[in-house]
């Protein structure tokens, strides 16, 4: 299927993000396709974690919320869905999809749900001694403590669900950018080894995988960098000719703003050496790329290249890492510094006489030091918030730090309150590089 | 004057490095920023924060100059003890800093 153009739609930036623009958008934005970016560094993680809790969950929990939203529209309109709310379980996900059109009384509908990113058990036959990335340790260091291992999959991985006739096509860890690059590659035939057009397909990708970001979400900086109806932020789209040349642009009327400022805040985001951005269907070279206005809340994108792909898939694997324990306690008014202090060398002490005093930790007041150092502090705020973060092995370690925090109601200095304590399971991440022939593929349409 | 006068600036995360990117808001200025914001000063800038060195890329069509700042995020986000274990809030700090 040949086309001269298509539109491209962006209806989520992360796992959490807001439903009523990506509907916006589906409305709107007369797209052919509606893709859903969900999947962070470790919230696949978190997803085969609840998995084994429970056989049916492992998928964004966003999942049938979104699709109750858009999928009337999206059949009605023949705007194909996207997404990577497969997470840890994309045949369950597929299900749900199925479930929710059943429920919304849709028929005809159809979902290819791709699998194969999961690697753990070919990791823990084969690849104990790969070296992590960023470290001189082997992935045995790890293996006790291991929760899962997936594949970046690139967008040649998603091709073959693109050709079935499925409304929606769902897929755990694939790279964020494939997830647009895969329907370019389909309705223009791009080959798979034509690096530069691929290379200028990943900067429409990068572009628009975190939806708002670059339509005015995270980006305003009152009277500096206005923003207008930041409330009713739109989400963006990409208009793609055959050659790869794009405008990205949102729907009329919506909020926020497209211009080469927000472009290039958002081009760059992430990025490393904009040269060589390494993916799984190419290397990218952004270096050269040119941005221009195109009309109101219109950018053109421009001057993409790629040199060939990578050998190896990058594969991320998600750890048991620890506990942290952690709380807060607010001061305020004239000495709300000095109390605050007071407050951080009671809870050391009393940390350090419990026997944790080794531990990682931190000891700081939000409103001076949290988040730059003391030094920069400049003038005495009329609030300060306590806070404690210690990483501990037990769970029992973490409860004593966060309880030792709130303690300072009645065990501390003058007038300290909203105090609020957690205890939260770490879940880190690591990464691996594995030979590509490690990814056993598997389509499945549902429906 | 401060360079928030003359640029604004995003910050990224990739493990436990930061990505800084400055922005020329008109281009005639990208020439004096690719002068004075060497990778060196933007290290010195974050002391106390970044650890490890600072590699430095110019795009002058986009009047824009990416920094990656090693060591910079506590471990990564993944498992930061930080408040703001992203560094989101790190790329407001450069603003601060004195242009010619």
């Amino acid at each position: 299927m040949k086309q001269s153009s298509i539109r491209i739609g962006a209806g989520a930036g992360y796992a959490g993000d807001r439903i009523a623009p990506a509907l916006e958008l589906a409305r709107h934005g007369q797209l052919d396709w509606l893709v859903f970016e969900c999947l962070a560094e470790r919230t696949i993680a978190l997803a085969q974690l609840e998995r084994r809790q429970q056989a049916d969950k492992g998928f964004d929990p966003l999942l049938a919320e979104r699709m109750r939203a858009v999928l009337p529209t999206c059949l009605a309109q023949g705007t194909r869905i996207l997404s990577n709310m497969g997470a840890a379980n994309p045949l369950q996900a597929g299900r749900e999809v199925l479930r929710v059109a059943h429920e919304l009384g849709l028929s005809g509908v159809k979902v290819a749900v791709v699998q194969g990113d999961d690697v753990l058990e070919r990791l823990l036959t084969d690849g104990l001694d790969l070296p992590l990335i960023d470290s001189d340790a082997p992935l045995s260091s790890l293996q006790d403590r291991l929760i899962s291992a997936n594949a970046y999959l690139g967008a040649d991985a998603l091709l073959p669900a693109l050709q079935t006739d499925a409304q929606v096509i769902l897929c755990g860890r694939v790279a964020d950018p494939a997830l647009f690059l895969a329907p370019l590659m389909h309705h223009f035939g791009w080959a798979a080894n034509d690096w530069p057009q691929l290379g200028q397909g990943i900067l429409i990708g990068h572009l628009l995988e975190c939806a708002g970001q670059i339509t005015g979400g995270y980006f305003a900086d009152p009277g500096f960098k206005d923003v207008p109806n930041l409330a009713r932020l739109g989400f963006p789209m990409a208009e793609v000719q055959a050659d790869g040349s794009a405008v990205i642009t949102k729907v009329a009327g919506s909020g926020g703003c497209v211009t080469v400022a927000t472009c290039t805040e958002q081009l760059l985001y992430e990025i490393e050496n904009p040269a060589r951005y390494l993916q799984p269907d190419v290397v990218a070279d952004f270096s050269q790329v040119r941005l221009t206005p195109d009309g109101p809340d219109r950018v053109r994108a421009t001057g993409a290249s790629g040199q060939p792909r990578p050998d190896t898939l990058k594969v991320t694997v998600g750890y048991h890492d620890g506990y942290i324990g952690e709380g807060q306690m607010g001061y305020a008014g004239p000495g709300c510094v000095a109390r605050g202090q007071l407050a951080l060398q009671l809870v050391r002490q009393r940390i350090q006489d419990a026997g944790l005093g080794q531990l990682e930790a931190r000891y700081e007041l939000i409103g001076v030091n949290s988040l730059l150092p003391q030094a920069l502090a400049t003038t005495e705020p009329n609030e300060v918030r306590l806070r404690v973060a210690v990483r501990t092995l037990t769970r029992q370690q973490a409860q004593l730090v966060a309880n030792e925090v709130e303690a300072l109601y009645t065990n501390g200095p003058a007038a300290g309150g909203g105090a609020t304590k957690a205890v939260r399971e770490v879940v880190a991440a690591a990464a691996v590089l594995v030979p590509r022939d490690w990814v056993q593929l598997q389509m499945t349409v549902l429906g | 004057m401060k360079l928030r006068q003359l640029a604004h600036t995003r910050t990224g995360d990739k493990g436990n490095r930061s990505t800084l990117t400055v922005i020329a808001y008109d281009a005639k200025d990208f020439a004096r920023l690719e002068t004075q914001l060497t990778a060196e000063r933007v290290r010195t800038h974050y002391h106390g924060i970044v650890l490890g060195r600072v590699e430095r890329f110019a795009l002058p069509q986009l009047g824009a100059l990416q920094f990656v700042l090693y060591e910079a995020l506590a471990g990564g986000v993944t498992r930061s003890l930080a408040l703001d274990a992203h560094g989101k809030t790190l790329s407001s700090h450069l603003l601060n800093i004195d242009i010619q």
